[in-house]
């Protein structure tokens, strides 16, 4: 198992944003994060980013549990995210945001430019993306699905073991999205643990092996995605049954 | 936004790019022509423009494109264009620095009281250092302020510029005006490189940009990847080194270089390479393409922020140095009048957007030129003062509102 969450607790104020849940990804696979709005999707991976550091409960990674309380102890691990706003910067080229915060240099702390590009032009073509011609044009110029790509390629450049996607294709088009969710695909098979977040069910059953559903905080289930169907999964999503109710003793239900 | 690449209008740069790689002169021009099509305009306006003042001026007066008049303007323009590349790093954030005027008047003060020969004058080196310490400071602190604080740097240097003003008026009190008497400080503007020193700095110069090529083609082709046509990068050092043989040849038929061009040359050199092939430089254009990316990217945003200020301040410095030396005096009104929006129009005339993230050090002296080329011009056939502001005036509006333009056309290209 290469992330587990066991009973992650994460409150703000009065509000509980996570009420003990149960998540577990592994590589190799994707998996899909699918919920309500509220259900916690967003705290679940801000927590496994280090932007929140959890409450209670337990994160294992590789089944030893560690303790993530900022973004650098999760990058430390190989976990990365591309965010829905992807974090590009549209003056900057291909390259440059690749390795943006992270440039490799040659003597005399000069960057290594050729050195960068030719690791960047190599993650590309992993991952085959070919649709970017020049990795020398800034991203200003590239279309939804070339940038996603960017943002992706940018994630698993770093030997990340663990990629969380959030909301990938919300902005792209028919074509776009089947070129981003190949991408997810291939991440997939090179190996690497996927957290795919989306709304979008029938991207999620194109892509993912399991499924998890979050509602009110809570993991109501988890499917295998061939074992299941979209009304199933939406039935989860809408009137999952809960573990416990908020002001009411908790009572296991399976 | 909702990516609909199908339905959009065939523009270049959406979708799959047309262009192969450049590996042909044929395909960098295309190359080139897309990017200018799509609002990557680059030195374009600012070459032709340079070239309409200059035909402008001459034929209303004989005298502009003389030998004379071109060393002449080397000197006006230096001081202008050593702040202007200050201003370059902080547009480049997308903030704004205001102070750099009496910053620079700051500068030549700092100079000309340490430089004092009053039986207890500094040597010439370290009051220089002195100086522009002293400017880096003032930068610095205004960029805690902009940075940590949180003020807007238009607010902050604003302020700035109020009160190193009084400073300066307090330093300099009832003197009125301090003569320089320092040989070297006096030299910089007012004496000329010789014609030996001038092509062995041309020699040096160009050899080193072969090398720079040439290491450069060689790493990429060990990497596999394609070179700009080796035709293109001979044309790049030819051009380059026509052009020095021009400048040294041209302006020895009069005085010759006057020593704050070699000051230039230097700076420029020194900051693009900062600004291009350095973690630092590369910093700086991310975070003023995308603040936010930068700082989700491990950037320490803050501390980008405050040693851009920083420099700016710190060029500003030297700048002034540079306008004490041209005066061989530094007097209340130094830095004051029209130093600081010629110095940010420089900036923004050639090229640096005000926006931020896009621009180019060299752009404040190709915006310098300009701005000399009118202040000399308009001079020279002989109208008022008035005109002048209102000329140079237009000439900013003109280069911001191409930069605006250009900004939403490549906005309106790269976004699908």
């Amino acid at each position: 198992m290469l992330l587990e969450l066991r009973g992650v607790y994460k409150r703000f104020g009065a509000v509980t944003a996570l009420n003990g849940v149960d998540f577990h990804a592994e590589a190799g696979q994707v998996m899909a994060l699918v919920g309500d709005n509220g259900a916690g999707k967003s705290t679940l991976t801000k927590c496994v980013a280090g932007i929140y550091t959890a409450d209670e409960g337990e994160i294992l990674w590789d089944g030893s549990p560690v303790s993530i309380t900022g973004p650098k102890d999760s990058a430390r691990l190989g976990i990365e995210v591309v965010y829905q706003d992807l974090a590009l910067c549209d003056n900057l080229d291909v390259v440059q945001n690749m390795y943006l915060g992270r440039e490799l240099r040659s003597t005399f702390r000069r960057l290594d430019e050729a050195k960068m590009e030719e690791r960047a032009l190599g993650v590309l073509k992993d991952l085959s993306v070919t649709t970017i011609s020049s990795l020398r044009q800034q991203v200003a110029g590239l279309s939804g699905g070339q940038r996603q790509s960017v943002a992706v390629a940018k994630a698993v450049l770093w030997n990340s073991k663990l990629v969380i996607l959030d909301e990938p294709t919300a902005a792209l088009g028919v074509a776009q999205t089947r070129q981003v969710l190949d991408l997810v695909r291939r991440l997939a098979e090179n190996g690497l643990g996927v957290i795919l977040i989306s709304h979008n069910m029938s991207d999620v059953f194109e892509v993912a092996d399991k499924i998890t559903v979050l509602r009110l905080g809570q993991t109501v289930a988890e499917f295998e995605k061939d074992k299941t169907n979209q009304r199933e999964v939406v039935e989860a999503i809408t009137a999952g049954t809960l573990h416990h109710v908020p002001g009411m003793q908790a009572e296991v239900l399976t | 936004m909702s990516a609909a690449v199908e339905t959009t209008p065939a523009g270049p740069g959406s979708g799959p790019p047309p262009a192969p790689p450049t590996a042909t002169v044929l395909g960098a021009v295309r190359e080139w022509w897309v990017g200018v099509r799509n609002g990557q305009l680059g030195a374009l306006p600012i070459v032709v423009g340079i070239i309409v003042i200059a035909l402008y001026f001459q034929t209303r007066n004989a005298n502009f494109l003389t030998a004379g008049n071109f060393v002449n303007l080397l000197a006006q323009m230096a001081a202008i264009t050593v702040i202007g590349m200050g201003i370059v790093f902080v547009l480049l954030l997308g903030e704004i620095d205001l102070s750099v005027g009496y910053v620079s008047g700051m500068g030549g003060v700092v100079a000309a009281v340490l430089l004092l020969p009053d039986g207890s004058q500094w040597p010439t080196s370290l009051a220089i250092v002195a100086a522009i310490g002293v400017g880096s400071a003032i930068g610095l602190g205004q960029g805690f302020f902009v940075a940590k604080l949180g003020v807007p740097s238009f607010v902050v240097t604003l302020a700035g510029l109020l009160a190193w003003n009084g400073v300066v008026l307090l330093v300099i009190g009832n003197k009125g005006t301090i003569v320089l008497q320092n040989k070297f400080v006096n030299g910089l503007a007012n004496d000329y490189v010789g014609h030996t020193l001038a092509w062995v700095v041309l020699i040096v110069c160009i050899g080193g940009f072969v090398l720079q090529q040439a290491t450069t083609v060689r790493r990429r082709a060990a990497s596999g990847l394609p070179n700009v046509p080796w035709v293109l990068i001979g044309l790049r050092i030819l051009a380059t080194a026509a052009a020095g043989i021009f400048v040294i040849e041209w302006a020895d038929t009069d005085r010759g270089i006057p020593y704050v061009g070699l000051v230039m040359l230097g700076l420029l050199i020194m900051w693009t390479f900062v600004a291009t092939r350095t973690r630092f430089g590369r910093h700086v254009y991310a975070v003023g393409g995308n603040a936010e990316a930068a700082r989700r990217a491990g950037i320490n945003v803050a501390g980008i922020r405050m040693a851009v200020f920083t420099i700016s301040g710190g060029m500003a410095a030297l700048g002034g140095i540079i306008l004490a030396s041209r005066l061989s005096s530094v007097d209340t009104s130094t830095g004051g009048g029209s130093t600081l929006l010629y110095s940010i129009a420089a900036a923004v005339i050639g090229g640096t957007s005000l926006f931020g993230g896009r621009g180019k050090v060299s752009s404040a002296i190709l915006g310098a030129v300009v701005i000399a080329m009118i202040d000399n011009g308009l001079g020279l056939i002989n109208v008022s003062a008035g005109t002048k502001y209102i000329v140079t005036g237009l000439v900013l509006l003109a280069a911001v509102t191409l930069d605006s333009v250009s900004r939403r056309r490549s906005a309106a290209s790269g976004r699908v």
